[in-house]
């Protein structure tokens, strides 16, 4: 296809590495705005995640609210809250952050209920308190979902924070917008092929990731199959047919 | 068990496909159709660009030439100019509001500026066979270097030329074209030497976020259309433009051959009474009343007399 | 809420289309997701390139998608058509892996007895394999629906009208009710679209509202919830 030549061929062009609109400078910015995101989603959703796997308690009402997150469209809530902050990142952090939560916080809790409820039960008969239990059995043995759902919040992350340049000068998504608004197809397609490198490069650096966490004399089992985007390992694991936010 | 799940399931997959097809059907409109192969001759189409203030005037036409007696069909809110342009050349569209300057540039991206009457002329030339504009508007809407009436005031701006006396950095914010755009940052500064301090993409075409950032000193000089009714309600100021910076943006109408002479007389009736102050009233009915564009057509073409 | 009362009408046809352009996907990717989900599971060499496939095609970027698509299948650039096909390719990536791994948690044993008491690898995966994996896909099925039904919203800035016009007009206009207007409504139709499948689901595996005699190899007791 000419598209995709043009495409590579802008990506390959010298001109498209200097200034302050060079790719290495985009690519560096998205890196940067999808990692701060993750680190604030995770920072709510992930001891929400471990309050409500450990307690089992508010399980029903996560799942409708994380479903609710999930079809909010991220376009419509980045426009309504730049109307009320205004331009620049806080508004786009705030939408991904929302998009991110849901994965992350399914993560944590079917890490948790995933847990043989007998290796609970057997570390309380050891005589450990409740937060010993927390965090020498669940949290370790949880990490692989944690890690699944994390990795494909990385992935809509990275994917959809091309719509911070909608109110930000910031990141690959200005290549996209750019193009689209210049007719200039090859610099938009171009955006997209390294928007989809790098998610790449981050789901190859999770895989690594997931193959490590797995705690040793633990099968490799439950989190063995890397759990991405489109990872349904949760769902095999701890199936809850009520639960569409498991699936991720 | 299962064999009962089977009958279970075909019962479900009917419903499901059912409901769908009784979607289908009962939607405004068939959602497949694009509307190219109209088969009434006697149907005028007419689109209108994703823009509130383009639909309001597509609205008018349309009323206009239905209470001549014409059969209209309203595909409205069809995208950016990328999306429209090919519909518009391949005749699947008849009818559509455009702004002379805008439209010249997109069909001819060297075309040179000039007064109103000789980008129209231009346009006149530019256009592909089978496509005509009818009588242009004097209401226009067009770009323009906006800023704060209170930033205009501290460092006496009046034209676009007198920004070289701002002392403070500049940031410019508009949509992300704008950038290589020969209206540009590079030719404030080429033609005038206006240091820009940077570039912020706000992908509204200076619309509320970008007129908030305005507000909010976020950003200094911003790209709004003049019809913008924000301009007067934040107390913004367009700067002159002597040097014809921007290409005059006047409306018209662009039509294919199946509009006929009496329909020309129509819309050139309405272009007649559309004057720039009229624009700007229109618009403001929409973002500050929040009226529907249908109400505010009929209401002004009453007024006018000319339904 | 004024701009809400005044514009039901608009409101109501605007989630008319956007249904019409959710359901196709939703149907299709079902479909399509099978066999490849099938033969994902049953090749070592077909899951590599499936999964690794499916997993690339959900990294793309919507909006860039939906420019580009036109151009590489002929369609015309506002032909709903693009979303459609779109939102059916997402759909695909995601449950491609939810069918593989659907299938995957049927119980080995459970495979062999079917094998044993004479089933067919045709009827053995229509009349055993598919039926226990129900559970896990229609999980699967649950998040795409809502997450279709969000993204359709993307279509409305290239011209294919669905709430999320409501989005592109409200903001162009400063009408913060028709924003909000736009996201509950869609929020609401993807909570049923969601409703929906569950109920398709008791219809159509009874047993599964029973704590789940077909229950896969999951290493947890269900709680009650």
């Amino acid at each position: 296809m000419n598209l995709f030549a043009d495409a590579v061929n802008w990506i390959l062009e010298p001109a498209n590495y200097v200034g302050s609109n060079a790719i290495p400078l985009r690519l560096a910015q998205h890196l940067v705005f999808t990692l701060v995101t993750l680190v604030m989603a995770s920072a709510i959703a992930i001891p929400l995640g471990y309050l409500i796997g450990h307690t089992g308690r508010g399980r029903g009402l996560a799942v409708t609210t994380s479903g609710g997150l999930r079809a909010i469209p991220t376009l419509g809530l980045l426009t309504l809250v730049a109307l009320w902050v205004g331009i620049g990142v806080v508004a786009p952090y705030v939408a991904l952050t929302v998009l991110a939560i849901p994965p992350i916080l399914a993560g944590a809790y079917t890490g948790f209920e995933a847990i043989d409820r007998r290796t609970v039960d057997a570390a309380r008969a050891v005589g450990m308190s409740e937060l010993q239990i927390v965090q020498k059995v669940e949290v370790p043995l949880g990490l692989p979902l944690l890690i699944g759902g994390l990795r494909s919040a990385t992935l809509q992350v990275i994917a959809t924070a091309t719509l911070a340049a909608y109110v930000a000068d910031l990141g690959l998504g200005r290549y996209l917008f750019a193009g689209l608004k210049t007719r200039d197809y090859a610099e938009m397609l171009g955006g997209s092929m390294l928007v989809i490198l790098l998610a790449l490069a981050l789901e190859g650096i999770f895989a690594l990731i997931q193959r490590f966490v797995v705690p040793r004399g633990v099968s490799g089992r439950v989190g063995g199959r890397a759990p991405g985007t489109t990872d349904s390992t949760p769902v095999s694991h701890s199936l809850r047919t009520e639960d569409p936010t498991v699936a991720r | 068990m299962f064999t009962i799940t089977r009958g279970r399931l075909a019962l479900v997959s009917a419903v499901a496909v059912g409901a769908v097809v009784a979607l289908a059907g009962c939607a405004s409109g068939d959602p497949l159709d694009e509307g190219g192969s109209s088969a009434g001759s006697e149907t005028l189409v007419i689109g209108s660009q994703d823009y509130y203030s383009n639909e309001i005037i597509a609205e008018i036409y349309a009323q206009a030439l239905e209470d001549g007696g014409f059969t209209v069909d309203r595909q409205f809110r069809i995208g950016q100019r990328e999306a429209y342009l090919p519909e518009i050349e391949s005749g699947a569209l008849d009818v559509f509001p455009e702004y002379t300057g805008s439209l010249l540039q997109a069909l001819d991206a060297d075309a040179p500026g000039g007064t109103a009457d000789e980008v129209y002329t231009a346009l006149e030339a530019a256009l592909p066979a089978g496509l005509t504009v009818l009588d242009r508007a004097d209401a226009s809407d067009q770009n323009s270097w906006t800023v704060t009436q209170a930033f205009a005031d501290t460092y006496g701006l009046t034209d676009i030329a007198s920004l070289t006396k701002v002392t403070e950095p500049i940031t410019v914010g508009g949509n992300s074209e704008l950038e290589t755009r020969p209206y540009g940052p590079t030719a404030l500064k080429e033609k005038y030497g206006i240091e820009i301090a940077g570039f912020t993409p706000v992908e509204d075409s200076g619309g509320p976020l970008t007129v908030k950032a305005l507000v909010d000193k976020k950003i200094q000089l911003a790209n709004v259309y003049t019809a913008d009714p924000n301009i007067a309600s934040n107390d913004l100021i367009a700067l002159d433009d002597p040097d014809g910076l921007f290409l005059p943006d006047n409306v018209v109408p662009v039509v294919s051959d199946k509009v006929d002479d009496s329909a020309a007389e129509i819309l050139n009736a309405v272009s007649a009474a559309l004057d720039a102050d009229t624009l700007v009233a229109l618009n403001a009915l929409s973002v500050n009343d929040q009226a529907a564009a249908d109400t505010i057509a009929t209401d002004w073409l009453t007024e006018q007399g000319l339904i | 809420m004024t701009w809400v009362l005044a514009n039901l009408g608009l409101i109501w046809a605007r989630t008319l289309d956007h249904v019409v352009l959710s359901l196709p996907p939703i149907v299709l990717c079902f479909l399509i997701a099978l066999p490849l989900g099938w033969l994902a599971r049953r090749y070592r060499i077909s899951r590599g390139i499936i999964l690794t496939g499916a997993g690339l095609l959900y990294a793309v970027p919507s909006l860039p998608l939906f420019f580009v698509l036109p151009a590489v299948i002929g369609t015309g650039l506002r032909s709903p058509l693009n979303v459609i096909i779109a939102l059916t390719l997402y759909g695909v990536a995601l449950m491609v892996r939810v069918v593989s791994d659907g299938l995957d948690s049927v119980d080995a044993d459970v495979r062999q007895s079917a094998s044993a008491v004479g089933y067919s690898a045709w009827s053995r995966f229509w009349q055993v394999e598919l039926p226990l994996s129900g559970p896990v896909l229609l999980a699967g099925l649950r998040v795409v629906a809502v997450s279709t039904v969000s993204l359709v919203t993307v279509g409305a800035v290239i011209g294919v009208q669905s709430l999320g016009s409501l989005f592109t007009d409200g903001f162009q206009r400063g009408i913060q009710a028709e924003i909000i207007a736009g996201l509950v409504v869609t929020v609401g139709l993807a909570l049923v679209f969601d409703g929906g499948l569950v109920l398709a689901g008791r219809v159509l595996m009874p047993w599964n509202r029973r704590a789940a005699p077909s229950k896969p190899n999951v290493p947890v007791e269900l709680r009650a919830t």
